[in-house]
């Protein structure tokens, strides 16, 4: 019997030990810089106690990273979540060629994010303005990647045109567990469309639109490949992102510890906001 | 039971949107085959001359199969040892719930399901420098280890539903605990295996930030680093550029081409469970 036991802790000890160092001590050790003044090179930093954070309360670059952020992360889980239901039920109807299209759709989510964006970014600056200025639209015929009101809806595009393709099929998922009989039972009573879908559908769905919502806003919070390939984070700071702003202040900008305060401070957000979703989510989930 | 024709309206609709999805890939493959001459001329036409010189100076330019070697040594190496240890990782956890140690340490793997990347971001490069792991087995094993937060929790969940009297017989029988998970419990995770290797190939194949950070020597690089570390020399030469991007999506493209089905399937049984 010892013997058993002993090979559950050699099976899990190793893992253990690697994901302490390679995880929970980085963790900690930026915990740990947050509180001091260290460049990322210099020989000697001082501790500086809560300097950094009260600094990054009065910093307009990290309030407006914040306010980008949510913005985009918003915008994308709303919209991603809409669009990709709506394809999920038209995927999950009795449609000509179903595989096909449902393959399809799927496709954008094996493709490299930042590819995705370097395409795009050539789309938006050389071929969406031809269709504009075909429309006669000075609005449209410009690269909107290089306005700074409107660059975040071009990152928001993108992201959204591949973010749907794995929520759509987390929906069908969802939408095939749903048994027909209480479509068919439905139909006798006479229940409308609309009625059928609020009444049966989007409540059978309820633990599926919980871990997409959860899943979309979170992936939209830590957004930072599709920046780096569309704006970088300009055109000025507008699209400057909490995870871009990190690293490129963190790696090249010589405020490594300053950072790693901005990333504890996101660390929180992050959990709390999670935590909160989870909660009201499953809240919903229950009364249903 | 009854039986209803095909839905035209939503036929059509699903049809016109997935358009949406494709023109962006048609125009990769168009421009990619392109000559500027013909670009100026119309951006969206077929190109007429197929221009397959465009792949020929990508490849020597971005040295596109060492990279693709690199990729892909990286991504079979690491979802190869994700499948190995992070099952038996979970194995170990969902048959000792009860005792604090172990039940400990799946909310301690859990937990970090939580933590943005970015805040070991900055320090983790520092570890893994002074360790001299800013090379590609470092990075491999870093992706097995980050592994453990989510697919622990995939796998315990799954391996909690089997029941023990398999393991039991096997014990009757003289089986060591090693003995048990590899020929008994193991095989029994094929479903469950399926779905996060296909998790872990993609994101790990697709990666970009944990590259970017940790990877000092260029011929080390992976595919989607090389793309943006030779974006400063693409800026004129939008043909070759395009030739790049789609040297660089294909083998995904082409593996999805077949296992389309398979791969759908994969996610979506291990999203039910």
């Amino acid at each position: 019997m010892a013997k058993r036991q002993v090979a559950f802790y050699l099976m899990t000890i190793p893992a253990l030990l690697l994901f302490f160092a390679f995880h929970t001590f980085p963790a900690l050790q930026g915990i740990y810089y947050a509180f001091t003044n260290w460049d990322g090179f210099s020989n000697s930093f001082d501790y500086v106690g809560f300097k950094n954070f009260i600094n990054i309360f009065k910093d307009e670059n990290v309030l407006n990273s914040y306010l980008f952020t949510f913005k985009y992360a918003i915008a994308t889980t709303v919209l991603i979540n809409i669009i990709s239901l709506l394809i999920a039920l038209g995927l999950n109807a009795k449609i000509k060629a179903k595989n096909f299209f449902r393959g399809v759709y799927f496709l954008p989510n094996i493709l490299s994010v930042l590819i995705v964006g370097f395409i795009f970014n050539y789309l938006f600056s050389n071929v969406f303005p031809v269709w504009g200025q075909k429309l006669g639209s000075d609005f449209l015929s410009q690269n909107i990647l290089g306005n700074s009101d409107w660059a975040w809806i071009g990152i928001v595009i993108v992201a959204v045109w591949q973010g749907i393709a794995y929520n759509t099929i987390l929906y069908l998922a969802g939408l095939q567990t749903i048994p027909h009989d209480l479509y068919e039972a439905s139909n006798l009573d006479g229940a409308s469309r609309w009625r059928e879908f609020w009444s049966i559908t989007f409540p059978l769905l309820a633990s599926f639109f919980t871990i997409n919502m959860v899943l979309a806003m979170k992936g939209g919070l830590m957004v930072f490949d599709q920046i780096i390939a569309l704006t970088g984070g300009g055109p000025g700071r507008s699209t400057q992102s909490i995870a871009l702003l990190i690293y490129t202040g963190g790696f090249q900008g010589g405020e490594f510890a300053y950072q790693s305060a901005n990333a504890v401070i996101y660390f929180i957000v992050i959990v709390v906001i999670s935590a909160l979703q989870l909660k009201f989510l499953q809240k919903r989930e229950m009364d249903l | 039971m009854i039986k209803k024709s095909t839905n035209w309206p939503v036929t059509v609709i699903i049809a016109l949107c997935s358009l949406l999805i494709l023109f962006p890939l048609y125009m990769t493959v168009a421009i990619a085959l392109k000559n500027p001459e013909e670009m100026a001329r119309s951006i969206f036409s077929l190109p007429t001359g197929l221009h397959f010189e465009n792949f020929a100076n990508a490849i020597k330019a971005t040295n596109f199969f060492n990279a693709l070697g690199n990729s892909a040594k990286i991504t079979v190496t690491a979802v190869v040892f994700i499948l190995l240890t992070n099952s038996m990782v979970a194995y170990a956890i969902a048959r000792n719930m009860n005792k604090r140690f172990f039940k400990t340490l799946y909310f301690y793997f859990i937990s970090a399901m939580f933590i943005p990347f970015q805040i070991i971001m900055l320090p983790v490069v520092k570890v893994t420098t002074d360790l001299h792991m800013n090379n590609i087995p470092g990075l491999i094993i870093l992706y097995i280890v980050y592994g453990l937060a989510f697919n622990v929790f995939v796998y315990v969940g799954y391996i909690r539903s089997i029941p023990y009297e398999l393991e039991e017989a096997a014990t009757v029988d003289g089986a060591s605990t090693w003995g048990t998970f590899w020929r008994i419990i193991f095989p029994l995770l094929a479903p469950v295996n399926a779905t996060i290797g296909i998790l872990a190939c993609l994101s790990t194949w697709n990666d970009f930030m944990l590259p970017l950070i940790l990877l000092g020597n260029q011929d080390s690089y992976t595919l989607p680093l090389v793309q943006y570390v030779f974006q400063g020399q693409f800026s004129t030469d939008f043909n070759l550029a395009f030739a790049s991007y789609l040297l660089a999506l294909s083998p995904m493209i082409v593996i999805y081409l077949f296992a389309q089905k398979w791969i759908i399937g994969g996610l979506t049984q291990g999203s039910i469970k």
